[in-house]
């Protein structure tokens, strides 16, 4: 078996469960039975990676349940057992949140694919946690409503996968993220049991724990059944392409845009080389001789739709814009986004590999940090092209690099730290959609000191006492529950009395 | 009433927290104390007077975002908001009137931990959905944050959001970071008569299923709605508002002038009007001033609301209205008597939870004031609880009975 890349750690394997593994297969075929059990090798090697490849390990199984009751007995099983398990959507984290580990039960969830109730009436669906994203808003679009998060990959992701992670989108500045939009989960806790936390009304009526369970990373329990909230499709959406000199007057604009009260849908803005990468790929029409580009998108009845495109176009000019269209068709639109969109893959293309990025930083840090990133890029001899969720300050760098020269990609992934600690220092964080994962796991403390750290500990310790659900991800250190249990209070000495008192 | 210790900064929290842990005693936590009166009646040994925490700490306006020490009054941050042209976009409760004070008190700690929000929850979501970061005390007294000052983040478990609506219970959040949004520069509201609560639901459902980004939602039966502004002496009504810019507003009118065409005409309220009504619908004024007749705050399924609200109002020969496209039932009831069971029988088919927001101190010991759990989920919020507040210090027995 293949291990996981140099330099990172995962939990020692527990040779107990690895010494067991053919009974563990034989206990879980009689739970998931027909093929709903992996064991063999060469089936497992799909599932020995999500989408942040340089990390692969072999899972000790694959288990495919189709029923809340199997994935409930599947995790009893693993409780009692004391076997760690690794849940999984459709396999595409950026940052290594569905890795499996050497001694873990790797759980499935692609046969929950059902969408079992579209509700227009009270705008809402409910739907199957292995249901793609996209797939959500497309069995509701002959009736005009949509579901908002629309991450990059929400042709394969599904919304099982996007509440562990609270994936974004290019939408959320006006829309808000998967938490903003997910009105009820049903979740199977590692010991079986199973709870529902909300539904199709509005907010808890107890301890919010869905604001936990989403973004969560698979950590606290599996998710079987979400109840997604429904919006009407907007009659209109324009865009507007302008050009700047510098990045500097192009956050001036995005900053005199909410300023003036406007939430565009979208706020993007893409650098000089993600410009020319994105240009040569698919050929848009993109100005080459700007130094940062913004699309800004609007939506709503038209008449809002040009009202505002006349403030946003004259306030562009305001901040020196060099070139400025205005979308007049669906298609320009379309055009206009078809360049961001393949920004990924068009990078893809100049470089043999590349390293996505994701922090968030205040928007008005943008030109020191790009000012900043173009000092490490000079450092580490390494490209870096930027895209941009402008509006809310979410920044995509991606690193250039050739897996096949020596020490790129130590070099590469040096050069992303240091682009993560920037963001914190500048009062931003390590990852605005993408997730912790194993990538960004070991740079947690460079955000949260040991008791932030340990209080979000505790609280995973009363979902999941045994640290079985997949341990090694979100966390430097692992711990055991009974650790954090400790109290360190020395009783009797404290300031007590001399707290002011009346 | 109980000692009472007033915390000056973050460190004399932490303090007053392990003290109390390590003597065995628990705390009230308390700032302007405008929403005491809600949830289960307060039994703790000590009060942790908060109300010198104060102090906007953060505000950027072109960043949307506001910081704020626990004990700054909401009043301040609102009026600094709209001095930029922003706001709360959640539009929080003020329960006070309702609870018998004036209104106007409270602080941000307060707003952010009883998750009240107004009616424009429907379209901007409530106060968890814009909470970003937090500083904390836990129930161990160590100071911890989460979250940041940036909306897209993953970095971690969302705390921020499961504190709010936590009513202090978890940790004492001494400063909250906030998301803030811009006001819109009018609003007006569309009222029509409806024939019946299932009418009005389905009225309010094709209003909210257009494309007429309605911000505010309610079915106003008869008798309540006579005694909004601007409805006096009106039959059974739902109302509409649309907000943004002139233009917008101007095209949405038409538009859901269109879709209520088949329930029939509709009034316009303008912009100063509607702001009144909508005040008022936040505030439940229909249902102040009446002393401490039971009064529940019902979420459900909103295609159920308007029938189920009508249902208990006459089952129980009370009051009510719906806010939230009818997913928000606001019953008042005749007398002191809570009325539980009737109230979360009647509301278990279509899903959801009853809190009682107003009743005499007694009913509210005598009741489960919020939604009773499941086994597995009490015993889950029990263990969440102990996460943060092994000591069980803070705010015990606020929410749940022994936790």
């Amino acid at each position: 078996m293949t291990g996981t890349a140099p330099g990172l750690r995962m939990p020692d394997a527990d040779a107990r469960v690895l010494a067991r593994r053919n009974d563990i297969i034989a206990d879980l075929k009689a739970i998931v039975p027909g093929e709903g059990v992996i064991a063999h090798e060469r089936e497992m090697r799909p599932y020995e990676s999500d989408a942040l490849t340089a990390y692969r390990q072999l899972p000790l199984v694959v288990v495919l349940p189709s029923t809340t009751a199997q994935v409930a007995a599947v995790l009893k099983y693993c409780h009692h057992n004391e076997i760690r398990v690794v849940p999984r959507g459709a396999g595409t984290s950026l940052s290594g949140g569905a890795l499996p580990l050497e001694d873990a039960v790797l759980l499935g969830m692609g046969k929950f694919n059902k969408i079992l109730e579209i509700d227009t009436p009270n705008r809402c669906a409910v739907v199957q946690p292995g249901v793609t994203n996209l797939g959500i808003s497309k069995a509701v679009e002959h009736l005009g409503f949509y579901y908002a998060p629309d991450p990059s990959s929400q042709i394969a992701c599904t919304i099982g996968g996007n509440v562990g992670e609270n994936s974004g989108g290019v939408h959320c500045l006006k829309y808000g993220l998967t938490t903003n939009n997910v009105l009820g989960a049903e979740l199977v806790l590692i010991t079986g049991e199973i709870v529902r936390l909300g539904g199709k009304h509005l907010d808890a009526g107890g301890l919010d724990l869905l604001s936990v369970v989403i973004g969560s990373e698979g950590l606290l329990g599996v998710v079987t059944e979400v109840t997604v909230r429904l919006l009407k499709k907007p009659d209109t959406a324009r865009a507007v392409l302008v050009g700047f000199p510098t990045s500097e007057d192009a956050g001036e604009c995005v900053a005199r845009i909410i300023a003036a009260g406007i939430i565009p849908a979208g706020i993007e803005m893409m650098d000089k080389d993600a410009i020319a990468a994105a240009e040569a790929f698919v050929h848009v029409g993109y100005p080459l001789d700007v130094e940062a580009l913004l699309i800004v998108e609007l939506d709503g009845p038209e008449a809002e739709c040009a009202h505002l495109l006349e403030e946003v176009s004259r306030i562009a000019q305001g901040c020196n814009s060099v070139t400025l269209r205005v979308s007049t068709s669906e298609a320009e639109r379309l055009g206009f986004w078809a360049g961001r969109k393949a920004a990924f893959p068009a990078v893809g293309r100049i470089s043999p590999d590349y390293l996505c990025m994701d922090g968030t930083i205040p928007r008005r840090q943008l030109p020191f940090v790009l000012a900043r990133m173009r000092e490490l890029s000079v450092q580490y001899g390494l490209r870096v092209a930027n895209v941009f969720h402008a509006g809310d300050g979410n920044l995509h760098p991606l690193i250039l690099y050739d897996a096949n020269a020596p020490g790129e990609l130590h070099a590469a992934e040096s050069f992303g730290a240091d682009i993560l600690r920037l963001c914190v220092e500048v009062g931003g964080v390590l990852t605005g959609e993408h997730g912790v994962g194993v990538e960004k796991r070991d740079l947690m403390d460079t955000m949260f000191n040991e008791v932030d750290l340990a209080q979000q500990q505790r609280m995973k310790c009363a979902f999941d006492d045994k640290s079985l659900l997949n341990p090694g991800k979100v966390f430097p250190t692992l711990h055991r529950c009974a650790e954090f249990g400790r109290m360190h209070v020395s009783g009797g000495a404290l300031p007590f009395p001399d707290l002011p008192r009346f | 009433m109980s000692d009472i210790i007033a915390a000056r900064d973050d460190g004399e929290v932490a303090d007053a927290v392990r003290s109390a842990l390590s003597a065995g005693k628990t705390l009230e936590i308390r700032g302007h104390g405008s929403k005491r009166a809600v949830g289960r009646p307060s039994q703790t040994d000590l009060t942790l007077d908060l109300s010198a925490l104060t102090g906007v700490t953060l505000y950027e306006p072109e960043e949307l975002v506001l910081s704020a020490r626990a004990a700054t009054a909401r009043a301040d941050i609102e009026d600094m908001l709209a001095a930029s042209g922003q706001m709360l976009a959640f539009e929080p409760m003020d329960p006070a009137p309702l609870l018998g004070s004036p209104a106007g008190a409270g602080t941000l700690g307060g707003l952010f931990a009883v998750n009240l929000s107004g009616p424009r929850r429907i379209s901007h979501g409530a106060v968890r959905d814009h909470a970003l970061g937090i500083k904390a005390v836990s129930g161990r007294g160590e100071p911890f944050k989460s979250g940041g000052r940036v909306v897209k983040n993953v970095t971690g478990y969302d705390l921020p959001r499961l504190m709010a609506g936590a009513f202090g219970t978890l940790c004492i959040a001494t400063e909250i970071t906030l998301k803030v949004l811009p006001r819109p520069p009018m609003e007006e509201t569309l009222v029509a008569k409806v024939a019946s609560p299932e009418a009005a639901a389905a009225a309010l459902s094709a209003a909210m299923g257009s494309s007429c980004e309605v911000s505010g939602a309610a079915f106003l039966p008869e008798g309540v709605a006579g005694r909004l502004p601007g409805l006096s002496g009106s039959p059974a009504v739902v109302a509409l508002r649309l907000e943004g810019v002139a233009p917008s507003v101007t095209a949405r009118r038409t538009m859901l002038r269109t879709v209520l065409a088949p329930f029939g005409a509709a009034d316009v309220l303008e912009t100063d009007a509607s702001r009144a009504l909508w005040l008022a619908v936040r505030d439940v004024a229909p249902f102040c001033g009446l002393g401490e007749r039971a009064v529940w705050r019902i979420s459900t399924e909103p295609m159920a609301g308007p029938a189920l609200a009508a249902r208990l109002a006459a089952d129980l020969g009370g009051e009510a209205f719906c806010d939230w496209a009818g997913g928000l039932i606001w019953l008042c009831l005749p007398g002191e008597s809570a009325h539980a069971d009737a109230v979360r029988t009647a509301l278990a088919p279509h899903g959801g939870h009853a809190t009682l927001i107003r009743a005499t101190a007694a009913e509210r010991a005598r009741t489960a004031v919020f939604q009773p759990l499941d086994a597995a989920l009490a015993a889950l919020t029990k263990r969440v609880k102990e996460s943060f507040d092994p000591g069980l210090v803070l705010n015990p027995g606020r929410m749940h009975a022994g936790m």
